[in-house]
């Protein structure tokens, strides 16, 4: 049969989840043989890419099984017995969630997080635990206590960060989709430097609950995929207001299935000069010029904007961020769980220097030392106080800009993935990463990384930046972006 | 400088924050981190040039004010608290044990 021959060539875990839940539906394939096709490909390749941390095999062929059995007794579903993978700091019950940190090596959550329970609800199926920087802190995975996750590209180069483990495993077909976390970046950047799709939601769009958490005010957990549609699609089960999390919005979810069908003649898209000077790499900034014609090919109109304090962006970013985290990163003190060094400790105070200062890795340390710092009495008003003003500052010029458009386009990252160890002797090097990327998120806009083409051998992505909760307009320009280019296709030579 | 936001920061500085954080730090991690968070906080030092007269603070950007939920007692199973409790390094008679903090 001239269609199983195809299935032979294309191998099962290279399809995208509208692709694998069409053969499911016609009964082509079951949730167990894409399940064990994603665990044979981890297996093969993970190794060399050091993408996941732990891979619960047994569980997921249990799932699949579930999957199936549902499917049998008349249930559909768009998720239903599609595998992925979730970042390592997104919680899951009876699975180890170690956050890439030494302190939660052994940490096995009692819950689910709000997002894994939509998943579970949806059918679809847990293949395996993420790396990432630890705690998120990073740019390049390489902050993981647990090794560095290489691109899978150039198996010399970064993954980006800090959902390094999770863009790798979607760039290598180790999964279907994965599941990612965004504080300043952590989505997009690892989207653009393996060349996958990369969605961070509007802030409350999706519950951060059961997430390890770092910058409350920031953090929200997104999809990574292999195309647009996909990334529509796997929102929708993760989007809506939740309970458990207060700062979730009781917004209106939009029909992204039928939102990414119209076309996008007569859409206006703002261009921030900011975003287009020092610091960005000719060969992307030609990739980025290209998309644009592109785009401009398909109907849409491109204005020039401005966002003057876009170079405040990181500054106010790693005061607001460390602040955060130093109290976030408080409850992890050796009492309740996590690594303790509790025998032979004299008194409480000690337990928390001796458990905290070798539980966390270099970067955590830095970042709780400097968020304290921060805070600290004498300093709260130069820094914690000037750095939200300059925030409200960042989101009302971002906000009255696109008033005038439909969204923005900007590069995801200003080149493309660099030398592992480049960058990491060099903390600040690291932070100014971040540039493009922490104005959508201190202004809690949507943003996502599409693939736009390849520097070097490398690939690179654009990011569109919408207007709040308006994620739809992201995935229709990026879906019709996708149906007339070929980039978001192309594949890794591992 | 008088102000002292851009000065180095000293060791007792850093050994103040440690203490603050509850971090123990190795001297070689104290003399890193010193030179490390003097390099970042005096690149932050350039937000002293944004005017910001007049500005609120942003400290969230959802516009929710006060999400309130009714403050019940919710029922978790046994399986869940011990799960939750099993963490712990040290319990006794299902509670967490910490050190003495009183002599």
């Amino acid at each position: 049969m001239t269609f199983r021959y195809a299935l032979c060539v294309m191998r099962l875990n290279e399809l995208t989840i509208k692709e694998a839940q069409e053969l499911m539906a016609k009964g082509e394939i079951t949730s167990v043989e894409l399940t064990k096709a994603c665990l044979e490909r981890i297996d093969e390749v993970n190794e060399k890419l050091n993408a996941c941390l732990t891979v619960c095999k047994s569980e997921a062929l249990r799932e699949a099984e579930m999957a199936d059995e549902r499917r049998a007794s008349g249930e559909v579903g768009e998720l239903l017995g599609i595998p992925y993978i979730a970042k390592d700091n997104i919680l899951t019950k009876g699975i180890r969630t170690t956050a890439a940190s030494k302190i939660l090596e052994n940490y096995i959550a009692p819950y689910d997080a709000t997002i894994i329970v939509r998943l579970k609800e949806a059918g679809a199926v847990l293949l395996a635990k993420a790396n990432l920087d630890e705690f998120a802190h990073g740019a390049s995975t390489e902050n993981s206590a647990f090794g560095v996750t290489h691109n899978p590209y150039d198996l010399d180069r970064v993954a980006g960060g800090s959902s390094g483990g999770p863009a790798a495993a979607v760039a290598a077909d180790m999964c279907i989709f994965a599941l990612g976390t965004d504080t300043g970046g952590s989505i997009r950047c690892p989207a653009s430097f393996c060349g996958i799709t990369g969605l961070k939601p509007t802030y409350g769009r999706s519950s951060r609950f059961g997430l390890v958490a770092m910058t409350s005010s920031t953090d929200v957990p997104g999809p990574m995929t292999k195309t647009v549609v996909d990334a529509a699609i796997v929102q929708k089960f993760i989007s809506g207001k939740d309970k458990y999390d207060s700062t979730t919005v009781d917004e209106k979810i939009d029909d992204y299935g039928s939102e990414i069908k119209k076309d996008i003649k007569g859409l206006k898209i703002g261009i921030p000069e900011e975003y287009f000077t020092e610091g960005l790499d000719k060969e992307v900034a030609e990739l980025i010029n290209r998309a644009i014609e592109k785009l401009t090919g398909l109907g849409v109109e491109f204005v020039k904007v401005s966002l003057p304090h876009t170079k405040y962006g990181v500054p106010v970013y790693y005061i607001i961020t460390p602040s955060e985290v130093s109290s976030n990163l408080a409850r992890h003190d050796g009492i309740r769980y996590g690594y303790s060094v509790h025998d032979g400790a004299k008194d409480l105070a000690e337990v928390y220097l001796k458990s905290r200062g070798q539980g966390f890795g270099p970067e955590a340390k830095r970042r709780i030392m400097l968020g304290t710092y921060a805070l600290s009495a004498g300093y709260f008003d130069a820094y914690y106080l000037q750095a939200q003003k300059v925030r409200t500052k960042i989101k009302e010029e971002m906000d009255k800009e696109l008033e005038k458009v439909d969204c923005l386009l900007t590069p995801t990252a200003p080149h493309v993935a660099f030398k592992i160890g480049e960058k990491a002797a060099d903390p600040l090097q690291m932070y100014l990463e971040d540039i493009f990327v922490t104005g959508a998120s201190l202004a809690g806009l949507p943003a996502i990384s599409v693939p736009c083409g390849f520097a070097n051998g490398m690939p690179a992505g654009f990011q569109l930046i919408g207007k709040r909760f308006d994620e739809k307009t992201l995935f229709r320009i990026g879906h019709n972006y996708q149906q007339a280019t070929e980039w978001h296709k192309q594949k890794p030579n591992i | 400088m008088t102000n002292g936001i851009n000065m180095k920061l000293t060791k007792q500085e850093i050994e103040h924050v440690a203490k603050l954080a509850r971090l123990e730090l190795s001297e070689e991690e104290i003399e890193k981190f010193g030179s490390q968070l003097s390099g970042v906080l005096d690149y932050i030092d350039q937000l002293k040039e944004v005017d910001v007269t007049g500005i609120e603070p942003t400290a969230q950007v959802t516009g929710l004010v006060n999400a309130w939920r009714e403050d019940v007692v919710e029922y978790c199973d046994t399986e869940i608290r011990e799960a939750a409790l099993s963490q712990a390094p040290e319990i006794e008679e299902h509670q967490v044990k910490v050190k003495r903090i009183l002599e």
